[in-house]
């Protein structure tokens, strides 16, 4: 893998996940779409910590600890998120994220 | 050897970004939602390659397995939605794919022509190569990386609660247990006056659901 992938690839690769999950979180209309997005980003940090790590400290575990800790934040996150759309359907009936405005000024 | 490995990461990297690029542009989410799983699996099989095994595995579990059913199941609660006729982008979508693909063009700029990223080099073929595995992972998890493991464990805790909080209403505010839809058109009938659209026909039953409570409260 070293030698045959250049790290360069592998951190294209996962800049590209990362801007095709920033578009979909900035332009999908559903907040589900709004996390989806969010979860395809948070992947693509951890191929880049996980590419970081084999590239250099393979013999240390800190970068796959990282990513570890990285895929339990986004559980907690993706479960507090998706409650959220929940609630946000039951008082507005939408989920639509450009009709949820009560806060607008 | 070194091509069996370059055409194994390409097609896995097209496989994640085929699938990334089908999450947001879909129209129906139920589909958007399982090239989301795909993405995963080829997220995990990336690991794979990347020799991180424990990961791998722990991204089936997290995302393809838990996850992936929450937005499954968080979809089939708000309905209305998924249905194929819906505009999923919104209006300003060709701005962001500008944001997006400069901020891509920024970052991608340094990384590849002026960076020198002075990689390790790896031994000659055949040595063994010292690779973390699962069973320094453990260690770590219980000795140095402790406290950090613990705070984990305390945010995920938290997290459920929180969850179950949001996302579930008081008993004594609903007298009998009506699913999402029925609220909604109890939500409809009553906002009918204020609401600009045509509203759907609405069925005698969650008529007499709404009636029935107000008088045994």
């Amino acid at each position: 893998m070293l030698n045959a992938v250049p790290l360069p690839a592998v951190l294209t690769l996962a800049a590209a996940l990362f801007c095709i999950g920033l578009f979909g979180a900035l332009s999908r209309r559903n907040l589900i779409g709004v996390l989806m997005g969010v979860e395809l980003m948070l992947n693509a940090v951890n191929v880049n910590l996980v590419a970081f790590w084999r590239y250099f400290e393979p013999r240390y575990i800190t970068g796959q600890t990282f990513a570890i800790f990285i895929i339990a934040v986004a559980a907690a996150e993706a479960a507090v998120g998706l409650a959220m759309v929940i609630a946000v359907y039951r008082h507005y009936a939408t989920v639509n994220a450009d009709e949820v405005d009560q806060l607008r000024g | 050897m070194e091509v069996v490995v370059q055409m194994v990461f390409g097609l896995i990297a097209l496989f994640i970004l085929v699938a990334a690029a089908m999450v947001v542009s879909v129209r129906n989410v139920i589909h958007s939602a399982l090239w989301l799983i795909a993405c995963f699996f080829g997220v995990g099989a990336l690991y794979l390659l990347l020799e991180a095994e424990f990961l791998a595995v722990v991204q089936v579990l997290v995302y393809v397995g838990a996850v992936s059913v929450l937005i499954l199941f968080a979809i089939m609660l708000t309905r209305q939605i998924s249905g194929e006729g819906v505009r999923q982008l919104t209006s300003r979508w060709p701005v962001v794919l500008v944001v997006t693909v400069l901020l891509f063009a920024t970052v991608m700029t340094p990384t590849l022509i002026n960076q020198q990223w002075n990689v390790p080099p790896a031994p000659p073929l055949g040595t063994p190569e010292p690779i973390a595995g699962p069973a320094e992972l453990g260690r770590g998890f219980v000795n140095e990386f402790l406290i950090q493991f613990q705070v984990v464990g305390v945010l995920l805790t938290v997290a459920l609660i929180g969850a179950i909080v949001i996302a579930f209403e008081e008993r004594a505010r609903r007298r009998k247990v009506l699913t999402l839809a029925e609220e909604l058109e109890l939500k409809r009938l009553r906002e009918r006056t204020t609401q600009t659209e045509t509203p759907e026909p609405v069925e005698a039953e969650p008529v007499a659901r709404e009636t029935r409570p107000a008088s045994e409260g």
